[in-house]
C-alpha cells in the first residue's frame, strides 16, 4: 500500500514583497487609518500603488531608518496604524532599540514590513542578507513575527496584521516564488496551516522554506516516508499545539527556515518540545554564519537551504526517533 | 606633475570595467560608480601616500574608507588596477564564493579593503576611529572618506561630523559624492538636506567645493587645497559635484541607473562611448 499525499503545484511564481504591495494597496483603499512610511526604497518594496492613491498618507523619511522607526510611533498617537518599509536588516539590527523603546515597549501599533529578507536577495551579499531578524524581534516582549511562504499569504497577512492591534514583524523576500496558496485565504495570526497528513515525520517551515518542504515531502513519499508538513507563518505567537498533536503522531520534526539556527523557527519548536513532549529534531537553517553574494538558487544550495537538505535531515531525524 | 592623459585613460578603462562587470551579473550600482571615477583614480594613483602591498593597521601610508559600500564597482576596478589584486578578478564580481561581494568586505580578505559597507551611513565614524588611531601612532598620514549625498540623511553622520570637530580631529578629508541623486528620485525630491556647506561649516569643520568633480585636474587641485587644510585643528570636508553616471551618456544626469545593470544593447553602447585604453580584463 502506497502513501496517498496530497500534492501542491503551481500555475505562477511572484515575489512575496509584491503581494506586500498589493496588500497595502487594498489596505489603502479599506481603511482610512492605515498610513505608509518608506527609507527611499519605494520601489523595491512595491509600495507604488499605495502611494498613487493616497499620496497624502505616505511618508517619504529619506535614508533615516532610526528616524522612521520614531516617526511610525508617533503616528500611532492620534490613531494611525502605520506600516514601515525597507530591507528586513534596516527594520530591525539597524533600529533594534527605537523598535524596543518606541514600539515593542511603548506597545505602538506599528507594522514594521521588512522584505529582502534572508539569503535570497542574492547578489547585493552579506550586508543585506540579515538572517538574525527572526531572533531579534522574537526576543522583543509583544512582538508579534509573521514570516509568510507566498504571494497570496503574504498579501492577506499585510491586510490582516491591519487589524491586530499591536507591534507586528512582517519578514517577506525579494525573489519570484511559486504561488500556492488560494487567493481568498483569510489569515490568521498565530494558526498553523497543515498541507499535507503524514506519519513518518513533521516537517514545520517557513516562508520561501514552506514550499521546499511541499517539494520535499513529494519525493519522500516516493521513498515511501510519509510526511506531515506544516506551515508556521506565525513564529510568534507559536501554534505549540499544532506543532504538538503532529510529532505525538510522527514522533520526529525537521524545522526548516532562511534564518540562522540560532534565535529561529527552530529553537522556538525546540523550547516547546523540550517543555512538553522530548523529541529529536533535526535544523534546517543556516550554520551560526554570514550570507554572501550568488544567486538566489546557488546560496540556497551552498547553505543547505532546500528541499533536498530537507529530504537529508528527514533522513537523519528517523534514524533518531 | 601628474600625467593628465595617463590618468584620463585609466579613468576610461576603469569605466569600461564597471558597466562589464555590472551587466555580467546583471546587479549592481553602475551609477554612483561612474560619477566617482575620476576621483578614485585621482585618489588612488596621484594624491594618497600608499605604501606596496596591504596590510590591514596601514602603518605609514593614507588610508581610505568608501562608506557608501554599493559603488563597490569602481573601488574594485580601481583597487585591481592599483595592484592590490589581479584584474582578471574583476570577473568574479558578485559571484559565488568571490572575493568581490555585493558590498566591499574584509570577510573574504580582499586586500585595499578595511571595513565592511553597505549598510549606509556608517563608514565617517570607522574613518574617525582610524583617523585618532593614526595620532595614537604618531602617525602623520592622512584619513579619507566618501559618502553618497543621499547617505547623509542617515543620523549617524551628524554623530559623526559633531564629533570630528569637537575632538579636532583634524587628519580626515570626508568628501562627498554631491550626485544630487539617490534611488527613489533626486535627493531634493526624497529628502531636500538644504545647504550642506552650512551644514558642515555649521559643525565645525571647514568646507571646499570641487565644482567639476568629474574633471581630473579639479579634483587634483580641489584636492591638494584640501590637504593643505589638514593639521589646523579642525576635520575638512570636501564637497564634490558630480554627475551620476557620468560618460555613459543615457545613464548621466539620472537616478535610474543607480542600482540597474545595462542589457547587451545597452552595454554596447556605454563600450563604444569608451574607447579600451589600457586593456580589458
Ligand atoms: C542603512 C541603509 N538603508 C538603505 C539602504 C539602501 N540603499 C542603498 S544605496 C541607497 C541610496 C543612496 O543614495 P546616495 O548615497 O546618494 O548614493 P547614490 O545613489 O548617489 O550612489 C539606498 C537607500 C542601504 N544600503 N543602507
Ligand atoms: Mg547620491
Amino acid at each position: 500500500m502506497g502513501i496517498i499525499m496530497k500534492t501542491y503545484t503551481y500555475t505562477e511564481k511572484k515575489d512575496t514583497r509584491s503581494g506586500f504591495g498589493a496588500g497595502l494597496a487594498e489596505l489603502g483603499r479599506t481603511n482610512p487609518n492605515v498610513v505608509a512610511l518608506c527609507a527611499d526604497l519605494i520601489g523595491s518594496l512595491k509600495m507604488d500603488e499605495f502611494i498613487k492613491e493616497n499620496p497624502e498618507r505616505f511618508f517619504q523619511i529619506g535614508i533615516a531608518e532610526a528616524n522612521m522607526m520614531g516617526i511610525a510611533a508617533g503616528l500611532t498617537i492620534g490613531g494611525k496604524i502605520p506600516f514601515t518599509g525597507t530591507f528586513a536588516n534596516f527594520s530591525t539590527g539597524r533600529v533594534y532599540d527605537q523598535i524596543r523603546q518606541s514600539i515593542a515597549y511603548s506597545g505602538k501599533n506599528v507594522k514594521i514590513c521588512a522584505s529582502h529578507a534572508g539569503l535570497t536577495l542574492g547578489e547585493d551579499g552579506a550586508t543585506h542578507q540579515i538572517l538574525e531578524d527572526i531572533g531579534l524581534m522574537k526576543m522583543l516582549p509583544g512582538m508579534v513575527v509573521i514570516n509568510p511562504c507566498d504571494y497570496n499569504q503574504t498579501k492577506a497577512a499585510t491586510i490582516a496584521i491591519a487589524d491586530y492591534d499591536g507591534p507586528v514583524y512582517l519578514r517577506f523576500g525579494r525573489p519570484s516564488v511559486p504561488i500556492f496558496t488560494p487567493a481568498d485565504q483569510k489569515f490568521e495570526i498565530g494558526k498553523a496551516i497543515k498541507f499535507t497528513e503524514g506519519t513518518d515525520v513533521t516537517i514545520v517551515a517557513t516562508g520561501h522554506l514552506v514550499w521546499e518542504a511541499l517539494e520535499a515531502s513529494k519525493a519522500l513519499q516516493e521513498a515511501g516516508i510519509s510526511a506531515e508538513v506544516i506551515n508556521i507563518h506565525t513564529i510568534k505567537p507559536l501554534d505549540d499545539k499544532a506543532i504538538l498533536d503532529s510529532v505525538a503522531k510522527t514522533r520526529c520534526i525537521v524545522t526548516a527556515e532562511e534564518h540562522n539556527h540560532l534565535g529561529g523557527l527552530g529553537e522556538s519548536v525546540a523550547r516547546v518540545l523540550a517543555q512538553h513532549n522530548p523529541t529529536p529534531q533535526e535544523f534546517v537553517a543556516t550554520n551560526d554564519t554570514f550570507g554572501e553574494s550568488g544567486t538566489p538558487a546557488q546560496l540556497m544550495d551552498k547553505y543547505g537551504l532546500n528541499s533536498d537538505a530537507i529530504q537529508n535531515a528527514v533522513k537523519k531525524v528517523l534514524k533518531r526517533k | 606633475m601628474p600625467n593628465i592623459k595617463e590618468l584620463t585613460d585609466l579613468t576610461t578603462q576603469v569605466r569600461r570595467d564597471i558597466i562589464r562587470m555590472v551587466h555580467k551579473v546583471n546587479s549592481g550600482h553602475p551609477g554612483g560608480s561612474l560619477g566617482c571615477a575620476e576621483f578614485f583614480v585621482s585618489l588612488y594613483q596621484e594624491l594618497m601616500e600608499r605604501k606596496d602591498g596591504f596590510d590591514m593597521d596601514g602603518i605609514g601610508e593614507d588610508l581610505f574608507f568608501l562608506s557608501n559600500g554599493h559603488i563597490s564597482p569602481v573601488y574594485y576596478s580601481v583597487l585591481a588596477r592599483s595592484g592590490y589584486f589581479p584584474v582578471e578578478e574583476l570577473n568574479t564580481f558578485r559571484l559565488i564564493n568571490s572575493r568581490l561581494q555585493g558590498h566591499p568586505t574584509t570577510h573574504e580578505g580582499l586586500p585595499g579593503i578595511r571595513i565592511a559597507s553597505g549598510s549606509l551611513g556608517q563608514g565617517m565614524s570607522v574613518a574617525l576611529g582610524a583617523a585618532q588611531a593614526k595620532k595614537l601612532n604618531n602617525d602623520d598620514h592622512l584619513v579619507y572618506s566618501l559618502h553618497g549625498d543621499g547617505e547623509l540623511q542617515e543620523g549617524q553622520n551628524w554623530e559623526a561630523i559633531m564629533y570630528a570637530s569637537a575632538k579636532k580631529v583634524d587628519n580626515l578629508i570626508s568628501t562627498i559624492d554631491l550626485n544630487q541623486q539617490q534611488i527613489d528620485g533626486s535627493t531634493d525630491d526624497v529628502l531636500p538636506m538644504g545647504s550642506l556647506r552650512a551644514k558642515f561649516e555649521a559643525f565645525g569643520w571647514t568646507v571646499l567645493d570641487i565644482e567639476k568633480g568629474n574633471d581630473i585636474e579639479a579634483i587634483l587641485e580641489g584636492m591638494k587645497d584640501a590637504k593643505s587644510l589638514t593639521g589646523k585643528g579642525k576635520p575638512v570636508c570636501v564637497l564634490l559635484h558630480t554627475v551620476m553616471g557620468n560618460g555613459v551618456d543615457f545613464m548621466m544626469h539620472t537616478h535610474a541607473w543607480h542600482g540597474k545593470a545595462p542589457n547587451d544593447e545597452q552595454l554596447k553602447e556605454g563600450l563604444s562611448q569608451n574607447p579600451e585604453t589600457l586593456g580589458d580584463y
